[in-house]
């Protein structure tokens, strides 16, 4: 059993937990992710692990409070268990000497880039890194960024602070800043990593994304994860999550995440509603 | 015994076991197979004539003495069949339902070739099943402590033989477990109606009681590699299988609604998926479901899908004498309305707008001549492409061993099918306390065969912790 540490909504609908996996935090590197279920009952989801202390053997993850099992991970108190807290799964981001490295993250991505870019920053890379939200109310962590960080951009959609826009506006910002950029590393939602590529495609800059597919058991087993790399298939939690943004197929992915949106939710819809249901007559019985 | 002497008669009347009636056990999950009855089991039992030099027993890849437990059963003593059956096999109710014992130790049986070969698996099953029911399991008695610690990388057949043989003889043991049950493919790859986990867990709480330690959750090359666990432990035994699904790379293998078998049935099985949404991992329920393959994996599936409500088929590119499938599990998915189409060869799969699988391409095949295998080589036979509709597709034609243990395991020698090369007789591969046996080792096979594996890697690592060669 995995204790939780502390809980907290850090943003409207995202969530930030800590939670007690001593043996996963001996071993966690930037970039790797952990798979776990909430419940007995629960579904396993792979999340990206956004930080990590060996010493007191606790990991921390981001996530969006958006289908049944991670509102139940969001309405976890201090001090209950969980079941299952796997990993750290996945190969660990590339951390080398670049020269100038772009980071760039949006949503729960913000969360898992700040170890990578603490990492970058260490080996000696220029770190740029850019958040990216719907409007202002909605980043977290920019202090811990900025400290790891050589320059924060914040692009939000309706311009409350940094860039109006999305990331389209990476040409602007790519020609605003004095210097070539030699990689950018995006961590964020699907439609994040994909907008990136597209903008990048044609600039040559080697653009790393981190791909979350579903996946079920994370060492290479099921398959569910698969996505086309460069025209052969991947599983993205072995042979991932990590991979070139220019390569991926990105109308596959985006499919395959919707496989079950219908059912996702059903959980929450039903179950509990039933449960509760069950659970006052045998109460009015008694 | 002495009776059949005298009557020089033998009774060839293979004692059927009871079971759920197709038309019933098509819309559940439960068990399909009943089990024998106290007086069926003895019946069968009498039938055995103990032959003086028995062929059986050479022929069980763990060796159990099974005239010996017959005898005791043919005898009323069922305590005393249990005995003799755990000396050898800590997992019988497991066997006694999955192994393919036509293949093995009623292949040989005399009475075979007049179809009136012992059910040596009913009994063994209906042992397991009787112990289970007396509540109190035997303990056996464990020797002294020699206290040297052993790690298992994997929770399935081979490992928890491992970790049940060695605990026996005196050793430390830990299993160490990927998901978060232990099993293996007998929990997320066998389906309930057919192994119903109930009986695994029993199993494995067993090994408990002797003393085992279960990790769960807990990746080897991942949360610890090999490396670090012989910081701690004297040998470490790989019995991680062969879990990495192969696809066969046509067009549309990535389009929602095509499944790896491993993906479907974990689903279902280690998941719970049937019991969605009191469960919470989702389950399709599909309307046409085509499973590509002919094995034991083809067959859990097209049975799963039907249960599930589907129309359900097997497509196999060799003809039913072909099939690698035990012959009772075809004989049960026809028996539930399993359609076969034999000699037929997917292509392609078709998509609808939204990237769903809406039809598959198949050709059709002829036999020729024998191949490798020496089974009749399938041929295409041209301009004979037609297109069924299906909106599920579920592939299983094989495993390969998952290759984490070997990337993160320095001086692993890794043969040319990513299994890990291991010595037959004692299961010793390239590094010094480190062995390895079952599927990772052999690439997909069965559970017994893991077991049997397990069994000598389990007296090669006890005879190097009891020689001077340890640490």
């Amino acid at each position: 059993m995995f204790r939780v540490i502390a809980n907290q909504m850090i943003v409207p609908n995202v969530h930030l937990i800590t939670l007690r996996a001593p043996a996963v935090a001996r071993e966690a590197k930037p970039g790797q992710f952990v798979i776990l279920r909430a419940e007995e009952e629960g579904e396993r989801i792979p999340l990206s692990l956004s930080d990590w202390d060996a010493a007191s053997g606790t990991v921390t993850v981001v996530f969006l409070n958006i289908g049944s099992t991670t509102s139940r991970l969001a309405s976890l108190q201090a001090g209950v268990d969980i079941p299952t807290v796997v990993g750290p799964l996945g190969n660990a981001t590339d951390i080398e000497k670049y020269g100038t490295v772009m980071c760039i993250c949006g949503c729960y991505g913000i969360g898992s880039i700040y170890r990578i870019a603490k990492a970058l920053k260490e080996v000696g890379n220029r770190v740029i890194t850019i958040m990216e939200a719907r409007s202002s109310y909605l980043f977290y962590w920019e202090e811990r960024l900025s400290s790891v960080c050589d320059e924060v951009i914040q692009i939000t959609r309706d311009g409350t602070r940094g860039y109006r826009g999305h990331v389209h506006k990476l040409p602007d910002i790519l020609k605003d800043l004095d210097e070539p950029v030699d990689r950018i590393i995006v961590n964020g939602c699907t439609f994040l990593l994909k907008r990136v590529a597209d903008v990048t495609r044609s600039s040559g800059i080697k653009t790393m994304v981190s791909l979350n597919p579903i996946m079920i058991d994370g060492t290479g087993m099921c398959g569910v994860c698969r996505v086309t790399v460069g025209s052969t298939t991947r599983f993205a939690c072995v042979h991932g999550p990590d991979f070139d943004a220019h390569e991926v197929d990105w109308e596959e992915l985006l499919q395959r995440r919707k496989t079950y949106m219908a059912e996702e939710v059903v959980p929450l819809r039903t179950s509990r509603c039933e449960e509760r249901h069950f659970q006052m007559q045998e109460q009015s019985r008694e | 015994m002495s009776e059949v002497v005298k009557k020089k008669k033998y009774d060839l009347d293979r004692r059927d076991m009871p079971k759920q009636p197709p038309e019933v056990r098509r819309f559940n999950f439960d068990e399909v197979a009943l089990g024998y009855t106290p007086e069926l089991a003895v019946e069968e039992a009498k039938r055995c004539i103990q032959c003086k030099r028995p062929t059986c027993i050479g022929n069980c890849p763990v060796e159990i003495n099974i005239p010996g437990f017959l005898n005791r059963v043919a005898d009323g003593d069922f305590a005393g069949g249990i005995r003799i059956l755990k000396e050898k096999n800590c997992l019988p109710a497991i066997c006694g339902r999955v192994c393919p014992q036509e293949e093995q130790c009623e292949k040989t049986c005399i009475f075979r070739k007049k179809g009136g070969q012992i059910a040596i698996g009913r009994v063994e099953r209906f042992l397991a099943d009787w112990e289970a029911q007396q509540g109190e399991l035997e303990m056996p008695e464990l020797p002294r402590k020699t206290g040297y610690k052993v790690a298992i990388v994997g929770g399935g057949p081979s490992g928890l033989t491992v970790a049940g043989d060695l605990i026996k003889m005196g050793h430390e043991v830990t299993v160490f477990e990927a998901l978060h049950k232990m099993g293996g493919v007998l929990v997320y790859g066998i389906p309930e109606f057919r192994l119903p986990k109930v009986i695994v867990n029993r199993e494995v709480e067993y090994l408990q009681m002797l003393g085992v330690e279960l990790v769960t959750d807990f990746v080897v090359g991942r949360t610890r590699t090999i490396d670090s666990l012989l910081d701690e432990y004297d040998a470490v035994f790989v019995g991680s299988g062969a879990g990495l699904p192969w696809f066969m790379d046509i067009p549309g293998e990535n389009l929602n609604g095509v499944y790896s078998a491993n993906e479907y049935l974990t689903r279902l099985n280690l998941m719970k998926g049937f019991l969605f949404p009191k469960y919470h991992t989702p389950v399709k329920r599909h309307r046409k479901v085509a499973v590509v393959g002919g094995g034991n994996v083809a067959m859990d599936c097209a049975r799963s899908a039907l249960r599930l409500g589907a129309e359900s088929r097997i497509v196999y590119r060799r003809s039913r004498e072909e099939l690698p499938a035990r012959l009772e599990e075809i004989e049960n998915a026809e028996e539930e309305g399993v359609i076969f189409d034999f000699l037929t060869l997917p292509l392609r799969y078709i998509g609808d707008e939204n990237g769903w699988v809406k039809a598959m391409e198949c050709q059709k095949m002829e036999l020729g001549e024998p191949d490798a295998s020496g089974r009749r080589r399938p041929v295409p036979i041209e301009g004979s492409e037609t297109i069924y509709e299906v909106d599920a597709v579920v592939c299983a034609i094989g495993n390969s061993p998952n290759p984490l243990i070997g990337a993160t395991t320095p001086g692993l020698i890794i043969g040319k099918k990513g299994n890990i090369e291991a010595n037959e007789e004692t299961g010793a591969t390239s590094r010094e306390k480190i062995w390895a046996g079952g599927d990772v080792v052999t690439g997909a096979a069965t559970v017994i065969l893991a077991m049997g594996a397990g069994r000598i890697a389990a007296r090669s690592i006890h005879e190097y912790l009891t020689s001077n060669g340890s640490a």
